[in-house]
C-alpha cells in the first residue's frame, strides 16, 4: 500500500495490509507532529506533496527495500495538508520473516523518504511559519 | 518554446504562484532553465538546493527539455 492522504491515517488498517502468514515480524514507524523545534513552539504542520512523483518515489523505496531485505509486504502512507500536534504524518509498515530485517528495511525507507520523496513540511508557529530545510 | 513549470513549497512562495509559464530557446537544458529562473528570481539562489524534475524524475543538468515535458522545481524536501 502506497498512498498520500489528506485524512488522518488509520495505523491499524495499514498494519493489516502488511500481515502475512510468512511474516514473523512487522515493524511500524509512525512519524508524528511534534510541538516544538529548536526551542520554538510549533502549533501545527502543513505538508505539501508533488503527488505523482511522490507516489512514484515511495513505490521505488518499497521496491528497493524488497530487493535488499526479504520483505513480505510494505506500506507507506504520508499525510498532506494541515496537521495538529500529535497526529501521524507518516506511517511505514514492513513485514519480514525475522525481526532484524523489518527494523532495517523500515529505517531505510524513512531515512530515504526524507531525502528523495518530494514532500515539503512547513512549521507553523504562533508568530510565523517556515518551510523546513529550505535554507542552509 | 513554452514551458509550464510546477512550483512547490518555498519556490512557490518565492515566485508567488503555483505554475509558471516560461518562454525559453529550443533545446534548452535543465541547467539553462535553472539559470534563467535564478536570474529572474534571485531568491531561489538562497535555497539549500533547487532541483528540477522532468516527467516525475530528478533530471541531470545536461538533460534537454522538450515542450511537453512535465517540469517541476524541487526545493529541499522535508517529508516524514
Amino acid at each position: 500500500m502506497i498512498a498520500l492522504t489528506d485524512q488522518p491515517i488509520n495505523t491499524e488498517e495499514i498494519i493489516a495490509t502488511v500481515q502475512s502468514d510468512g511474516a514473523g515480524a512487522i515493524n511500524v514507524f509512525i512519524g508524528t507532529v511534534r510541538n516544538n523545534t529548536q526551542k520554538k513552539t510549533v502549533v501545527r504542520l502543513e505538508f505539501e506533496a508533488y503527488e505523482s512523483m511522490a507516489l512514484k518515489k515511495m513505490q521505488e523505496l518499497a521496491d528497493l527495500a524488497s530487493e535488499r531485505w526479504p520483505v513480505q509486504k510494505v506500506a507507506i502512507v504520508h499525510r498532506t495538508g494541515l496537521l495538529p500536534i500529535g497526529e501521524a504524518a507518516v506511517v511505514i509498515a514492513v513485514s519480514t520473516p525475522h525481526r532484524k530485517a523489518s527494523f532495517e528495511a523500515c529505517e531505510f525507507i524513512i531515512d530515504t523518504l526524507k531525502e528523495i520523496v518530494p514532500i515539503w513540511k512547513k512549521e507553523i508557529f504562533e508568530d510565523g511559519e517556515v518551510w523546513v530545510a529550505a535554507h542552509p | 518554446m513554452q514551458l509550464k513549470i510546477r512550483l512547490f513549497g518555498i519556490t512557490k512562495d518565492i515566485i508567488g504562484q503555483t505554475w509558471l509559464s516560461l518562454d525559453i530557446p529550443e533545446a534548452s537544458k535543465v541547467q539553462d532553465l535553472l539559470h534563467n529562473l535564478q536570474t529572474t528570481y534571485p531568491g531561489l539562489t538562497k535555497l539549500h538546493s533547487v532541483l528540477v524534475a522532468v516527467n516525475d524524475e530528478y533530471a541531470k543538468p545536461e538533460i534537454t527539455l522538450k515542450p511537453n515535458d512535465e517540469i517541476a522545481l524541487i526545493p529541499p524536501v522535508s517529508g516524514g
